[in-house]
């Protein structure tokens, strides 16, 4: 064990990767020379070399698109793109083909492709940097959608998204690179795609969240705690595919459900969530499913005001005692 | 341009001819590719084929350059270029499955590097790069060649894939082939820079233009850029400029947007008579030898078409079917829901 940022046990999982795996190469904007502008690749092309670790032409559509070439030809491409907010470029490459190749060739070809992108805000980041776009891709049928929230599974998970036969996309929120610290195992593990986490358990209100929101939902749940609330805290850890179970299970023990990502409201992952639950466990309601969100408006630029955008504890406490006075 | 035959069958370079045994081959793929494009239309009028989208008229074009490969190569064709996919080695029954949208014209044979034809536009060509990378990574001296029209290039992913593989120095042929629309937009109203293979020249990459009618011509050039592509001196763009006589899909009419005049002096320029006119001149071929390679390309294609026919129809269930290795519970639940309704 080793006690490690997120960002570390991410560049522990593609060095891994990289030594077990001669078919992995890692690839995008400044991952070489440079080791990423967050550092998730340092180190790794002065130890694995230019041909598996390398820049490429500042081109999203180029990186995705190249990517899928070199899948199709049996590598094991990992992509990175350098912000999720810069991913636009690439949605045609994304939309049109990661996700539907297996289908098309009836599994002829396969995409066993990983594309990482750090995504969210909560960091002051320049405009355009902080967007959360995991709607779209958990949207995109072929397409796996992993989003870890500390460092142990980022590194299981990422092991387990490189291993993966299909497409993954693999969001690293910003705001947990350097900020969470815990033990890590050394050498290899693999968490498994699909298999939600319970972070703390509960018997009133079960919150649901992923990525950058799971510390703020804890932070709300030991603020209930303290008044004799029992919050169960769910990290979905990949929406493609969906713990359906685990989320089931809860919501079926407490009757309320609250769901928490920083992405914008309509349309948002969380509304898929609230929707399986209306359907499947509608009787062991016992309130409204309520949703903690950014807003339909793009991620504010402004400074000053960017933190009223992004869900925190006191938003998710409002939203337990809502449910619980309902 | 670079042009080995006058449309009149005129040799202009007797250095640069391919052997005579190669020249027959590549007329018999010209036939062949003919054929299966004459025969499409019948068939979608009839209703025992879907939309096609015809090259009738521009075999040289997709003959030529696709025949310049082996089955280590890849072959990333869009919706245009059965001919290529069929001179590469696509099974005719495979093919004719296809544009009938039978899931058997997607499942692509194994021993095979092509992928089924491309709809959206210049997207294959990123995918070239990487599918080219991927062989230079293996040590193979295998390359990636990708088709697209004039159209094509004006979008992103054209400029982006030939920027990679210059970058890089990925073993990728680029076949641009100029057939003057995209559906009814010509080409001087697609760019104001209508040599296209003049592109190449902002990516550092050798652009070669050559007459896309005459197969001699594109056959030798396009062999040239892949043995460059092999030896490791990377990749080149090649327009072949040609003519799109036939209407962008069985479904189109051009009377809508282009003239007669527009279209004047292609018939003449025809790349399958131009070759046999060559052919008969030279001794390499006697009108029996013709006759014969026409009848054996008429009798494969009915026994192909008896093929296609014999295969299966899908059922719905398969809708949801190689989506991923391991269907996700969703997948699961909705297959069963399919399965359920077809019960029913």
């Amino acid at each position: 064990m080793r006690t490690m940022t997120m960002v570390a046990a991410i560049n522990d999982a593609l060095a891994l990767a990289l030594e077990r795996d001669p078919d992995v190469h890692i690839f995008g904007e400044d991952v070489g020379v440079m080791g990423g502008v967050f550092r998730a690749t340092d180190g790794l092309q002065s130890r694995f070399g230019t041909d598996r670790v390398f820049d490429t032409p500042l081109a999203e559509a180029g990186i995705v698109g190249m990517g899928i070439g070199m899948g199709l030809a049996g590598l094991k491409p990992v992509a990175e793109i350098q912000f999720a907010g810069f991913l636009y470029p690439a949605l045609d490459q994304v939309l049109s083909h990661l996700g539907r190749y297996r289908h098309r060739t009836r599994s002829r070809y396969h995409l066993p492709m990983v594309v990482r992108a750090p995504y969210g805000g909560g960091v002051h980041t320049p405009e355009q940097h902080a967007d959360s776009p995991e709607a779209i891709l958990a949207h995109t049928p072929g397409v796996k959608v992993v989003i870890p929230s500390t460092p142990r599974d980022a590194k299981g998970l990422l092991l387990a998204a490189i291993e993966d036969p299909d497409p993954v996309f693999f969001f690293e929120a910003i705001k947990l690179y350097r900020s969470v610290k815990e033990e890590v195992p050394e050498g290899h593990y693999t968490i498994p795609l699909g298999q939600a986490r319970i972070v703390t358990e509960g018997d009133d209100v079960t919150v649901i969240c992923y990525g950058g929101m799971v510390e703020v939902a804890q932070k709300a749940a030991e603020a209930a705690r303290a008044h004799g609330i029992g919050v169960e805290v769910i990290d979905l850890r990949t929406l493609v595919p969906l713990d359906t179970g685990t989320i089931l299970a809860s919501v079926q023990k407490t009757g309320r459900v609250i769901v928490v990502t920083e992405a914008p409201r309509t349309g948002g992952f969380h509304s898929e969530i609230s929707a399986t639950i209306a359907e499947e466990a509608i009787d062991f309601l016992r309130a409204p499913i309520l949703r903690v969100t950014g807003f339909d408006a793009p991620y504010p630029p402004f400074t000053s005001i960017e933190d009223a955008y992004r869900p925190n504890p006191v938003r998710v406490a409002k939203a337990i005692r809502k449910v619980m006075a309902y | 341009m670079v042009q080995l035959l006058t449309p009149g069958g005129e040799v202009t370079d007797p250095a640069r001819l391919p052997d005579p045994e190669t020249q027959r081959r590549l007329y018999r793929l010209m036939r062949r590719a003919r054929h299966f494009d004459e025969r499409a239309w019948v068939l979608y009028r009839t209703g025992r084929m879907g939309v096609f989208p015809p090259y009738g008229g521009m075999e040289a074009s997709q003959v030529g350059t696709a025949a310049a490969l082996t089955h280590e190569d890849w072959l990333f064709p869009t919706y245009r270029d059965t001919g290529a996919a069929l001179t590469y080695g696509l099974p005719i029954p495979q093919t004719i499955a296809y544009w009938r949208t039978s899931p058997h014209g997607w499942a692509m044979p194994e021993n095979l590097k092509v992928l089924p034809f491309y709809i959206p536009i210049a997207t294959q060509y990123p995918h070239a790069v990487g599918a080219a990378l991927a062989e230079q990574r293996r040590g193979t001296q295998n390359v990636a060649m990708a088709f697209i029209g004039d159209g094509g290039s004006s979008e992103g992913d054209f400029h982006e894939a030939l920027n990679f593989a210059g970058a890089l120095n990925a073993p990728c042929v680029f076949i641009l082939q100029n057939n003057g629309w995209a559906i009814s937009v010509p080409t001087r109203a697609q760019t104001k820079a209508t040599n296209l293979s003049r592109r190449a020249d902002g990516y550092g990459i050798p652009g070669v233009r050559v007459d896309g009618n005459d197969v001699l011509a594109t056959y030798v050039v396009t062999r040239e850029a892949v043995e460059r592509a092999r030896r490791g001196e990377g990749p080149t763009l090649i327009e072949t400029v040609t003519y799109r006589v036939k209407p962008h899909t069985v479904a189109d009419d051009p009377s809508r947007y282009r003239t007669a005049e527009d279209t004047a002096g292609w018939d003449e320029k025809d790349p399958v008579v131009r070759l046999r006119t060559h052919l008969l001149a030279q001794g390499h071929l006697t009108e029996a030898e013709d006759a014969e390679i026409v009848r054996e390309i008429e009798a494969e294609f009915e026994a192909a078409l008896a093929e296609a026919d014999a295969y299966p129809e899908p059922t719905p269930a398969e809708i949801v079917d190689h989506v991923f290795a391991e269907p996700t519970p969703a997948l699961r639940r909705q297959r069963a829901e399919l399965l359920a309704e077809e019960g029913q």
